[in-house]
């Protein structure tokens, strides 16, 4: 079994406060993960330590077998990880095409090009339009991010970290602010996905987690309570009193 | 020994102006680089009121404060509050052009010439102690400002109003919720930030002189101190500025070649160490 | 590969658009309308390119700075001190601004790094001050308040002298803007300038799409230094003098206020500012400075908080109704 994504003993304090206690991950590849647990549980510092923008007080990030603890973000999206926003954090006054089209540059390597112009490198454009196209975005290619609905916001949010052709996709809550109706297509979209890509999930809507994953770690006050396939988990009691008293559905 | 006593007062001069926008700019997260236009108002006042009509130099502080404080208030009113949304660069443009409507006023009215200060004899002179030249303006000046400072940290820390603003400074939204009229506690606090100004600019004559360009010429050192100290902080702002003072009055002192670098060198170190300032909570922006 | 899209609007979005080519017709014109004001045009030419280099770092990548005149300084007193040293060459006074003012640049651009804007307004203020009070100490080789004098300039690639009418100096000027600026078009049009522009939208994004912000952000502020110097260089170049004040905060705020007044993020707006700007205070100055600082004033708190956009702004905005 590889591993794509690991991470060992990993801890974040803020002050005297403990974020992340003392986790320990092995994603499979290929895995379908989900990471649940109550709101303030942790999960996402935990993906903010995994995608770099966190430095961990203690403990190390291993991504493909290599230790990127040290690594900068940017360098770790090179070595195919990449990540959605819990809340869309997008370009507002760029067009659709072009916030895809800045990311696929950047996977391309021809971001820090300055002389030909954005329109010379079509081969770019052509890819970002491809993703559009799978994700149904085509028609609004040209329209100003800004002025979208909150659910094709959410779906630019993805394809600007499927831009990236990950190795392994880490999903904020992806669904989301998104419409029940919206985010089954969404999560659809997420299933398509290359069984070479594996992704880490956050998610809140226990009917998707349970219907998507194939294993779930529970994450409680930041420390790992339990890890286990989705029938074990629906049947663990522990969890059953973390969850007393939150609704399943958001 | 004297030159570390002369530090110190500049340092208090320096905090007794800063202060006040060390505060709204945590507070409000507006970026006011005409806070220094305040001071200049407040000094302005002062000189009229002594050499025009003839008021007692001491009577003539509170009542600078009071119309700085007035000012304060109907530009914030009127002005200021439209923009606490706006990016920092939009308030900085904003500012200069009160800035530069300021300076241009000042002239009219003052002409570009230092404003000479006839100080009441109670306050010339020196006296010798414990082996340094205390200069008796310098000494008045740090016992009030001191006091001051302990008057802010009671006001912020021991008041009703006090925990309304700390509330309000740190989450506005949370304030508004528990019943704090967040727009009442923004105005009175910058009134109270352009008042200490005000007084600032009217003490600092003695010391930083008064020209129409007073604004421009020292807002740096203002910015600085609220870099340096982190904003919102009173506590931070009176470190920063004892620290700049000291260091800038010691550095003019002792390698006056370089000395006037010390000040903007103490600010870079900071910023590049802690980018949030001594005492300023982590940047978010 | 999409066969239903077509890429051709994306392809040649980067175009120059029929109103650019008469826009630069503009002064080639006014050299043959306005003879007598060649001295003023070269000043708005001067101005303009200092605008587009504040534009490229703040318009682009959004790096709010106070203190840009520092870069056009530098390159002013390189220029001057070169030219006083018996290298009048113009092209290589220039090319020697740029090259100084652009390290500058790239030393100081780590501080601009981190950090919010009023950090970065803090130290691109302070490093300004720190040199205009720098050139008022050295007053063996600035001149201090008293300024350079001295600057020799040799004729233009041997053969046209600066004349008293000001045409070797404005075509100069005007050649090296539009240089300069179609360099500048090219960059911003390019995936580096869309970068940019990203960064400055959403910071936080970029990093997470693979993006080395800091390398870009030091590489477009060192670039907008190298353009700020070799507009200081033209300043030297034309007057054949350097004053203290192409250092001092009154130049970068007005610098800032040119740009506002134009409209950031559009390269032209620069240059339409620096053209408004400086006919009016050439007009209006002369009546009485303290009208021109207090209207200059008013007007720069109506543009904040009525036209935010500028004339670019207000001229997207027409187009857009007449489309």
């Amino acid at each position: 079994m590889t591993y794509a994504l690991q991470t060992r003993n990993l801890v974040k304090r803020f002050g005297g406060f403990v974020a992340t206690n003392d986790v320990t991950l092995n994603i499979a590849t290929g895995a379908r993960h989900a990471l649940i647990g109550p709101n303030g549980a942790g999960k996402t510092t935990l993906i903010n330590l995994l995608t770099g923008f966190l430095e961990p007080t203690a403990g190390s990030v291993i991504l493909q077998d290599r230790d990127v603890t040290r690594l900068p973000q940017h360098r770790r999206v090179k070595r195919g990880l990449a990540r959605t926003f819990q809340i869309n954090r997008l370009f507002a006054d760029m067009t659709v095409l072009e916030s895809v089209t800045l990311a696929v540059n950047e996977r391309l390597g021809i971001g820090a090009h300055w002389w030909r112009s954005v329109g010379a490198h079509a081969e770019a454009i052509d890819q970002a339009a491809s993703l559009l196209g799978q994700l149904g975005l085509l028609d609004v290619a040209h329209a100003t991010t800004k002025d979208l609905a909150y659910g094709r916001q959410r779906l630019i949010e993805i394809a600007l970290a499927l831009a990236a052709q990950p190795s392994v996709l880490l999903l904020d809550e992806p669904a989301a602010g998104v419409p029940t109706e919206e985010s089954r297509d969404l999560f659809e979209t997420i299933a398509q996905l290359p069984r070479d890509v594996t992704i880490l999930l956050i998610e809140h809507d226990m009917d998707l987690v349970f219907r998507f994953a194939d294993r779930i770690s529970v994450l409680v006050m930041g420390a790992i309570l339990t890890e286990d396939v989705p029938a074990a988990i629906a049947a663990d009691p522990r969890v059953k009193q973390v969850y007393l008293g939150e609704s399943t559905h958001d | 020994m004297t030159v570390l006593f002369d530090g110190v007062a500049s340092g208090i001069l320096l905090f007794l102006i800063s202060v006040g926008l060390s505060v709204t700019l945590g507070l409000m997260n507006f970026v006011n680089l005409a806070h220094g236009a305040f001071a200049m108002l407040g000094g302005y006042v002062c000189v009229v009121l002594l050499n025009r009509f003839n008021v007692p130099f001491l009577a003539t502080l509170p009542i600078a404060m009071i119309v700085a404080a007035l000012a304060g208030v109907v530009l914030e009113r009127t002005l200021y509050r439209r923009l606490y949304g706006a990016s920092h660069l939009d308030q900085v443009l904003f500012s200069i052009g009160l800035v530069f409507m300021s300076i241009s006023t000042a002239n009219f009215f003052f002409g570009d010439h230092q404003q000479p200060l006839h100080l009441p004899p109670m306050l010339k002179g020196q006296f010798h102690l414990a082996g340094a030249d205390i200069g008796a303006y310098r000494l008045f000046l740090i016992v009030v400002g001191l006091a001051l400072a302990v008057a802010l940290q009671w006001l912020v820390a021991g008041t009703k109003f006090g925990a309304s603003l700390r509330a309000a400074v740190d989450n506005p939204r949370a304030a508004r919720g528990l019943g704090i009229d967040v727009d009442r506690v923004f105005v009175a606090t910058f009134a109270l930030g352009t008042a200490l100004a005000a007084l600032g600019g009217a003490l600092g004559i003695e010391m930083l002189g008064l020209d129409p360009e007073f604004p421009i010429t020292y807002i740096v050192y203002f910015l600085i101190v609220v870099a340096v100290g982190g904003s919102g902080n009173i506590k931070g702002s009176l470190i920063a500025s004892l620290i700049l003072g000291i260091c800038d009055v010691e550095g003019k002192y002792y390698v006056p070649q370089i000395g006037a670098f010390v000040i903007y060198l103490v600010m870079v170190a900071t910023l590049i160490v802690r980018p949030q300032g001594l005492f300023g909570r982590s940047a978010t922006k | 590969m999409s066969l239903t899209f077509d890429n051709t609007r994306s392809r040649r979005a980067a175009n120059w658009h029929t109103a650019e080519y008469g826009f630069w017709m503009l002064p080639i014109v006014a050299y043959f309308v306005f003879p007598e004001n060649l001295a003023l045009l070269s000043q708005i030419a001067i101005t303009a390119l200092f605008a587009v280099s504040l534009d490229l770092i703040l318009g682009y990548a959004g790096i709010v700075s106070l203190g840009h005149a520092a870069f056009f300084g530098v390159g002013a007193y390189a220029a001057g001190l070169l030219a006083q040293a018996g290298w009048g060459d113009p092209i290589l006074g220039l090319a020697c601004a740029g090259v100084v003012a652009g390290l500058v640049g790239w030393i100081t651009s780590f501080l601009v790094l981190r950090g919010t804007d009023l950090t970065r307004l803090m130290v691109t203020m302070g490093v300004a001050s720190m040199l205009y009070v720098s050139a008022n100490k050295l007053t063996g080789i600035t001149g201090g308040l008293d300024g350079m004098q001295g600057v020799d300039m040799k004729p233009l690639f041997g053969q046209f002298a600066f004349d008293l009418y000001g045409k070797t100096a404005y075509i100069y000027c005007v050649a090296v803007l539009f240089i300069l600026f179609w360099l500048a078009r090219r960059i911003v049009h390019s995936p580096f300038g869309l970068s940019l522009q990203g960064i400055r939208q959403n910071v936080f994004r970029m990093p997470a799409l693979g993006t080395p912000v800091n390398a870009r952000l030091i590489a477009v502020y060192t670039l907008g230094a190298v353009y700020a110097g070799i507009a200081g260089g033209l300043l030297t170049q034309t007057t054949q003098f350097v004053s203290i004040d192409v250092l001092s905060f009154s130049r970068s705020a007005e610098l800032l206020l040119i740009l506002v007044l134009g409209g950031t993020g559009s390269l032209y707006g620069g240059i339409l500012g620096a053209a408004i700007f400086m006919t009016m205070h050439n007009y209006l100055s002369d009546i009485d400075p303290q009208y021109w600082q207090f209207w200059l004033g008013l007007l720069l708190i109506f543009v904040v908080l009525f036209a935010r956009g500028g004339i670019m702004g207000a001229l997207r905005t027409v187009a857009k109704r007449l489309a």
